[in-house]
């Protein structure tokens, strides 16, 4: 990696990170994992003069259960989630999904905080977090807040993080009982982002749908909840008919940029039959 | 007491010689980290290079301005095609006849050209000033289709070209033409056309690709000027033809010029050819006095060093109705890029493509190539193939799938049918190619019976009747022949040199050996398997035997190693240089034994009095005796170099099935299964043959399924990083199934005939016979490559098949 020259600053507390980005203003990036800016500085799209590396900031990693939540801190490893057997008993979809993750020495440095406040419309976590109802922490120079899922992600690369904020902790609540999940993720190759993926969280009671969750990632300019999609599922005794018009009910909301994996009609194609894959996967999973 | 007396057997065993999986010598070091690269060079003083590309396909530079790349601190030279004109170097010539630009001199014509350097005290502050140095382009029209480029009034590229009607290979008719290459008989081929009952045609573009190795471009030039010596650590596969090369342009002795190619992480061809970042480096040092480094990213090195392939074919087959074939004719259209660079024995514009005959018995056949020019960047190596092979293969392989099913005909059967006979060898294409020898129909068999054919085509069948079966399924069945071993030096050189390739053997007194070659491995295991042929020639443990390529200033001259050719010729160097001391050898034991040679008998490491098992002398104790009481009238000491020549070719072959399952929702394809038999004549080290079938089939994959390299109407190249450029890894390989036969090159000391490139020839024709195969049922003749998911999708909804 040949970089401009830029600034390492190295944090050892959240609080001296927030300062640190409040008084480096716009010039200041935070390194997580790294997976994403480092190749972006490698080819000199981005050049950010100064960088606060966060990852020694112990209170930032690992997974904790407070009352009915599940806290996951934002520096935990993607292959700390794999191995976590809070989130393996409780949140299965997110090890699961993880798994998807690029490769194992990437998901030994890139966090789920670093893929969820990219902003990044390919990354999984974004989609993964709306399937989970996860609500994001963050501290910044007023202190903490906490933001939901559905309010985080804006636009591409653009989340309700401020310029001197910092993604603390992702909280979610454990899978319904008995509920199914899956994540189907088309991808060319290992290490690659997907060209369509889908992320389903069902329930059944008496034989009809009682909770369900259908996400999109790499669909549109943020990961996307498709509504309409589960409203069809809602209450219903499920079947292959109506599977198939959930399916189209969620290429409906799709709206992907063309590249080499394909063009938008491609990638909308393959959302529905990511959608459709993942629902009979999570239904099988159900009990 | 005695110890136990060893068996011959044992003894031979001992020496791991030829047929012993014995391990890669090669591995320790690599897999501790301890390689030494190019990159791992470091000098005392060593400044580092970086080059200003072109943002621009076409276009005229008005004006840069170096001034602010200069202020910089650290830097301490900014090159242009003006500063190297005085020194005649802004151009240098090509392998192919052509002249390339080292730095552009008034225009580019290409995305990525090299257009200035910047020297500096370290890479980063080389990096800062590249993007310090202001280039004004004035743009032109861009082409990218080489059929466009043909067009009359296509834009002129080569400006230093015009008026000449005459090119290295012979007339030019248009601006953009670089060559017309023909082979073969036209008015034979026309005549089996006119009077056949059977023709079919196929177009078909064999898409750009780039070898990709892992290791990028590199090199580290060191001028000392009070010697007036350059040695040049460099990323090359024929290190020996750089420093005539390198000489030649430089005006420094060739004596005084040393190229060292270290370990090299893969070659595949990228690294042939003479890039303008070599020349850039060693004109820096001449100039600085300063040892200068350059390693390219891989970007650059995707974008601008030497690509493969970009073939646009029309093949054309006549027959009679039984599937006879009567007569092929090709005709090529060559993209070769803005300047031609291909890396082709010189008498070859476009390589061994006449071997497009393949394993038929075809008896009349006309090829003809036309090279163009267009806006990308140089190349047409061979990647992981003898020159042009794998086009010529792929267009032979494809061309018989679509007579057969015109014909309706089984792919095998077909095949049988026009298979050159085990009795015809040595036998003479239409083309003029003398096969030395195969054995295709025993080999095809084995291959069929053992992945059951027939019960493969009843699945096939019971699936293509099941509308609700969620895959189409797909049998690719390649049946090919390869030339390798470049060459018989009465048609093949490189600037002049022939082709042949060098071994020099020394026996040291304690019997341990060391070889020099004039070739050089960038992964393949020559120091283990060469070593293996000394030691089945001489009787001296591989063990004890090193092997040393590489250095201009240590090694042979020899033409290095590409095309499959490290075998066929070095291999045969090595053992006639063995053989020569073997000869030497032998006077020496007769003398020790005081007996006539006649009376020796060779026996695994020894020999032996005829009849008397007790009185022999090994290698071991002749090495010593060479060096202490040589007889009379023998010179001491125990060498020998060979430079061998070779009399022909070897044509190694290969049977390979594929079966693949397409995802009919999604257009995934998962090979399922993948069958490949070789035969390359005699087998020195079978674990490393498995090991360059296995390699050779993972990059036949990549280039077959995903590698491609999409240009947009401006010329940009998309897709020029490794997240686009498909390298396939473990998770995306199949599993590979091998197998062999063994039919020696009868012209071969040892009958050997090269294989690291059979399994990339033979099996990128076998993945799109299958991919064509699972849609045969619906009049599919062809799909081109890559065969991604996305494009089969496409196809898929094509021909109306839904999930």
């Amino acid at each position: 990696m040949i970089p401009p020259s830029f600034e390492y600053h190295r944090p050892s507390t959240v609080d001296e990170a927030v300062g640190l980005l409040s008084s480096l203003g716009s010039e200041a990036k935070i390194l997580a994992g790294g997976h994403s800016l480092l190749p972006m500085m490698k080819l000199r799209f981005a050049q950010p003069e100064h960088l606060v590396d966060i990852n020694r900031i112990p209170e930032l990693k690992g997974v904790r259960v407070v009352g009915d939540d599940i806290v996951i801190g934002a520096m935990t490893s993607e292959n700390a989630v794999i191995a976590d057997p809070v989130l393996n008993e409780k949140v299965p979809l997110l090890p699961e999904a993880a798994k998807l993750i690029a490769d194992p020495q990437v998901r030994n440095r890139g966090t789920i905080g670093g893929d969820i406040a990219h902003g990044d419309p390919a990354n999984d976590h974004p989609a993964l977090a709306l399937a989970c109802d996860a609500v994001m922490t963050i501290a910044g120079p007023n202190g903490k807040r906490q933001v939901p899922a559905s309010e985080f992600f804006l636009g591409t690369y653009w989340t309700a993080l401020e310029e001197s904020d910092i993604l603390t902790e992702i909280t979610v609540k454990a899978f319904p009982p008995g509920a199914g999940y899956s994540y189907k993720k088309l991808k060319r190759k290992t290490g690659d982002w997907a060209t369509a993926a889908c992320a389903v969280v069902i329930a059944m009671s008496g034989g009809a749908v009682s909770h369900i969750r259908i996400t999109l990632t790499n669909l549109g300019p943020t990961a996307l909840r498709a509504h309409e999609a589960e409203s069809i599922l809602m209450g219903q005794h499920v079947s292959d008919a109506l599977i198939r018009q959930a399916a189209e009910q969620a290429m409906e909301i799709c709206d992907p940029a063309e590249d080499l994996r394909g063009d938008a009609e491609y990638k909308t194609a393959m959302a529905g039959q990511m959608v459709q894959r993942a629902i009979h996967d999570a239904l099988s999973k159900a009990s | 007491m005695n110890a136990p007396v060893k068996t011959p057997e044992e003894r031979k065993a001992d020496l791991q010689g030829m047929g012993d999986s014995r391990l890669r010598k090669e591995d320790a070091r690599f897999i501790q980290g301890k390689g030494q690269y190019c990159d791992d060079i470091k000098l005392p003083g060593m400044l580092h290079m970086d080059i200003v590309r072109s943002p621009v396909a076409h276009g005229r530079i008005k004006r840069i301005n170096k001034e602010e790349a200069l202020a910089i601190p650290g830097v301490h030279a900014v090159l242009t095609a003006d500063d190297l004109k005085p020194l005649n170097l802004h151009w240098m010539p090509t392998l192919a006849g052509d002249v390339a630009a080292v730095l552009a001199d008034e225009k580019v014509h290409f995305q990525m050209q090299e257009v200035a350097i910047v020297i500096a005290d370290d890479r980063y502050i080389a990096a800062d000033a590249i993007e310090a140095v202001e280039v004004e382009y004035e743009e032109l029209p861009v082409v990218i289709d080489p059929y466009a480029a043909l067009e009359p009034d296509a834009p002129v590229l080569r400006e230093d070209l015009q008026g000449k009607t005459e090119g290295a290979h012979g007339p030019r008719d248009h601006h953009n033409h670089i060559f017309t290459w023909e082979a073969g008989d036209r008015t034979a081929a026309d005549a089996a056309f006119d009077h056949a009952p059977v023709k079919v045609s196929q177009h078909m573009h064999y898409p750009r690709v780039h070898p990709c190795p892992l290791e990028t471009c590199g090199c580290v030039a060191s001028f000392d000027p009070i010697k007036g010596e350059l040695t040049t650590w460099m990323t090359s596969q024929a290190p020996h033809v750089v420093r005539t090369v390198v000489s030649m342009l430089s005006g420094v002795p060739e004596s005084k010029v040393r190229i060292i190619s270290p370990d090299i992480g893969g070659g595949f061809g990228n690294k042939v050819g003479i890039y303008p970042g070599y020349v850039c480096a060693i004109v820096a040092s001449i100039v600085l006095g300063r040892p200068v480094k350059w390693s390219e990213d891989r970007v650059e090195n995707i974008s601008s060093t030497a690509f493969a392939r970009d073939y646009h074919m029309d093949g054309h087959l006549a027959a009679t109705e039984d599937g006879k074939i009567l007569g092929l004719k090709v005709d090529v259209i060559a993209d070769h890029g803005a300047f031609d660079a291909c890396a082709d024995p010189t008498k070859f514009p476009a390589g061994l493509f006449h071997i497009c005959s393949g394993s038929y018995d075809i008896p009349a056949a006309h090829c003809s190539v036309k090279g163009v020019y267009t806006n990308k960047a140089p190349g047409g190596v061979a990647y992981r193939c003898s020159f042009r092979v794998t086009e010529a293969v792929y267009l032979i392989e494809r061309m018989v799938d679509v007579l057969a099913q015109k014909l309706n005909m089984d792919k095998a059967e077909i095949r049988r049918k026009n298979f050159i006979q085990k009795e015809q060898f040595p036998y003479t294409s239409a083309f003029g190619f003398e096969y030395d020898s195969g054995d295709y129909h025993t080999a095809l068999e084995k291959v069929l019976d053992a992945v059951d054919y027939k019960a493969l085509r009843v699945e096939q069948e019971q699936k293509r009747a099941d509308p609700n079966c969620p895959t189409l399924m797909g049998i690719g069945l390649v049946t090919f022949t390869e030339v390798v071993g470049a060459g018989p030096s009465k048609t093949c050189d490189i600037l002049g040199v022939g082709m042949f390739d060098s071994c020099e053997i020394r026996i040291h007194p304690t019997g341990s050996a060391i070889a020099r070659m004039g070739t050089i491995t960038q992964g393949q295991g020559h120091q283990t398997t060469y070593a293996q042929i000394i030691a089945s020639e001489l009787g001296i443990p591989s063990e004890v035997i090193q092997v040393e390529e590489g250095d201009t200033s240590t090694a042979p001259y020899g033409l290095g190693t590409y095309g499959s050719r490290s075998t066929p010729v070095a291999g045969a160097a090595i053992a006639m240089a063995a053989r020569k001391i073997h000869a030497k050898a032998k006077k020496i034991a007769a003398h020790l034994l005081e007996v006539s040679e006649a009376d020796l008998d060779w026996e695994v490491d020894r020999f032996k009095v005829r009849g008397n098992d007790e009185q022999f002398k090994t290698m071991a104790d002749i090495a010593f005796a060479a060096y202490q009481q040589p007889p009379e009238g023998l010179e001491p000491g125990l060498e020998a170099v060979h430079y061998y020549d070779p009399p022909n070719f070897t044509y190694p072959f290969g049977i390979y099935l594929c079966v693949v399952d397409i995802d009919k929702g999604t257009g995934e394809s998962s090979i399922r299964r993948f069958y490949a038999l070789d035969d390359c004549g005699t087998r020195i080290n079978p674990m490393i043959i498995d090991g360059q079938i296995h390699g050779g089939l993972t990059e036949g994959f990549a280039v077959a399924m995903g590698q491609q390299m999409p240009f947009d109407e401006q010329g940009n190249l998309l897709g020029n990083t490794l997240m686009d450029y498909f390298l396939p890894t473990a998770v995306e390989t199949p599993t590979w199934e091998t197998d062999y036969t063994v039919t020696p090159s009868p012209h071969h000391p040892i009958g050997a005939k090269g294989v690291a490139e059979s399994p990339h020839v033979g099996s990128i024709p076998t993945f799109t016979s299958a991919v064509v195969d699972a849609f045969a049922h619906l009049g599919v003749t062809h799909i081109d490559m890559p065969h991604t998911s996305y494009r089969i999708w496409k196809k898929l909804k094509e021909e109306g098949v839904q999930l």
